[in-house]
């Protein structure tokens, strides 16, 4: 009914409205606050006057409205009249066409990702902004207490609008930082939903779906950015896997284990022709790379016809642009599947003794499985079991229980 | 949009400079002051003396206790500052990214609240 599609209408259309309504009234919370009155004023008006043909349209002239009236209301209070000043009014007339959207969009992500924001109020107000999700919502997919959820969201909000956090598109010298913070917030709240750090499940769908329309939004926003679209390509990719990696159980199955013919063909295709149409660019960092390696997992028929050797290289390349311990254990695991176990579990090894990956439970997890494949079951258990000692999520306990159990420890 | 530029840096680092090395930073500082000048943004500035010459003072239940200090125990301390004219966060970054105690301490960028004008009125009302 009209209250489901209207929800429906909010989920869509609410980050493009919104942008706009930002840059218009020039405040986060006033563009918030009258997104809502639209919506409230939507449920009333709909079902009696039947839907309007262009919703989004309907709702930013109904919020442009809004912003004009509480702003009046404001103007009463002497100390906020300033904010009247930069708001000419007779804009508000205007306000048929959603045309610039793009465009606000765009500024809307930069201002989400500022560096001056917490990482962690970062990505809460991209999820809330630009991806439509409630408070709740968001505190849910974070494990957080809805409270906390408000109050990051709330802090972030006041520091925008009080060090005047500027709602524009960086200038072309800062864009290469900036966009690395765009891109590091959608990835991050991928990975989130992909192999949840806490909790009874590994994967939450919502935050996946969430990140892929983000790193869509963002790889539309600018196509002349090949890690945007290696972004985008990397997480349908990765995504793709979804329906394989969890058994009826709950436990995690590992990528040589899955039934790839539960991959979804339409994901791979669609990250495959995005990472594709980065390629041409000539201009290869960690998202294309990574979007290479899990494009190579996806046109695997079989483990056995995984091409290890290019995927080995890959890390290679991938460790020039990103040398960090993570990236070096997923090489030396590539390395091992390529060249033999014992090149990777002495590599593994090498990592282990350096102690930049101390209580990191995918350490001990790789040694484990390396052990496990040279046939050294008496060390696999022990590295399994200081594995179970560190890992936070249960899908990945089981599975690794279940190794355990098959090496006999 | 007035930002307060707030110089953090290691005090003992400064006095143990030679003094060739002291001039040389006192010239970035002259330097970083009029190109904050010459693009029209400075609104004032002062270097603070050391933390040595500082003295705290507190009333409670109407008497004034005044203390030598403070001697917290951080690393930095605050050094000096400059208030800037600019249109946004941006800018104020750019601009304490370039101020020369970026280098070796830190620079903290505040938006600055209520002004208050030399008679004692409040600013921009």
């Amino acid at each position: 009914m009209i209250a489901a599609i209207l929800d429906q209408v909010f989920r869509r259309e609410s980050g493009k409205v919104l942008a706009g309504l930002i840059r218009f009234a020039g405040d986060f919370d006033l563009a918030e606050d009258a997104l809502q009155d639209a919506f409230a004023h939507a449920l009333r008006a709909w079902p009696r006057d039947g839907l309007p043909e262009k919703p989004a349209a309907w709702l930013t002239t109904a919020a442009r409205r809004r912003v004009v009236d509480l702003l009046r209301k404001r103007k009463t209070a002497p100390a906020l009249t300033s904010e009247l000043h930069h708001i000419p009014c007779e804009e508000a007339e205007d306000t048929e066409d959603v045309s610039g959207i793009p465009d606000d969009r765009l500024r809307l992500v930069f201002t989400c990702c500022h560096p001056a924001l917490a990482q962690s109020a970062q990505v809460a107000l991209a999820l809330r902004t630009l991806g439509g999700l409630s408070t709740r919502d968001i505190a849910r997919a974070f494990v957080e207490p809805e409270s906390t959820t408000a109050q990051r969201l709330v802090r972030a909000k006041q520091k925008i609008r009080d060090a005047k956090i500027p709602y524009e598109v960086p200038r072309p010298d800062d864009l290469p930082d900036r966009l690395a913070a765009v891109r590091a917030v959608v990835y991050l709240i991928f990975n989130e939903g992909h192999t949840a750090t806490d909790g009874p499940s590994l994967i939450r769908p919502d935050l996946c779906s969430e990140a892929i329309r983000l790193a869509r939004l963002v790889a539309e926003l600018m196509p002349d950015e090949p890690e945007a679209r290696g972004l985008f390509a990397l997480v349908l990719l990765t995504d793709a896997r979804r329906p394989a990696r969890v058994s009826a159980d709950g436990a995690l199955i590992p990528l040589e284990e899955q039934d790839r013919g539960l991959w979804d063909r339409a994901k791979i295709q669609e990250g495959t022709s995005a990472l594709d149409s980065a390629l041409p660019f000539r201009k290869p960092g960690p998202y294309q790379i990574q979007a290479a390696i899990a494009a190579l997992h996806a046109s695997a028929p079989t483990p056995e016809q995984t091409d290890w050797f290019q995927i080995a290289a890959l890390y290679g390349a991938l460790l020039r642009h990103a040398p960090t311990p993570v990236v070096e254990l997923n090489a030396a695991v590539a390395l091992a599947m390529a060249s033999g176990v014992p090149d990777g579990l002495s590599w593994v090894e090498d990592i282990e003794r350096r102690g930049t990956l101390a209580g990191y439970h995918l350490l001990p997890a790789a040694k484990a499985d390396l052990l496990r494949r040279a046939g050294r079951f008496a060390e696999a258990a022990v590295a399994y079991r200081e594995a179970l000692a560190l890992v936070a999520n249960s899908a990945e306990r089981r599975y690794l229980e279940r190794r355990l159990e098959e090496v006999g420890g | 949009m007035q930002y307060m530029i707030l110089i953090y840096g290691d005090e003992k680092a400064w006095t143990g400079l030679s003094e060739a090395e002291m001039n040389a930073v006192f010239a970035q500082y002259m330097q970083y002051s009029k190109d904050l000048a010459a693009a029209g943004v400075l609104g004032g500035g002062a270097s603070l003396q050391p933390v040595a010459t500082a003295t705290t003072v507190k009333v409670r239940g109407g008497k004034t206790a005044t203390t030598d200090g403070p001697f917290a125990e951080t690393k930095e301390q605050l050094g000096g500052y400059y208030i800037i004219n600019v249109p946004n966060l941006d800018e104020a970054i750019k601009w304490a990214a370039k101020c020369p105690g970026a280098q070796y301490g830190c620079i903290e960028v505040r938006p600055l609240g209520v002004s208050t004008n030399a008679d004692g009125t409040i600013a921009g009302m």
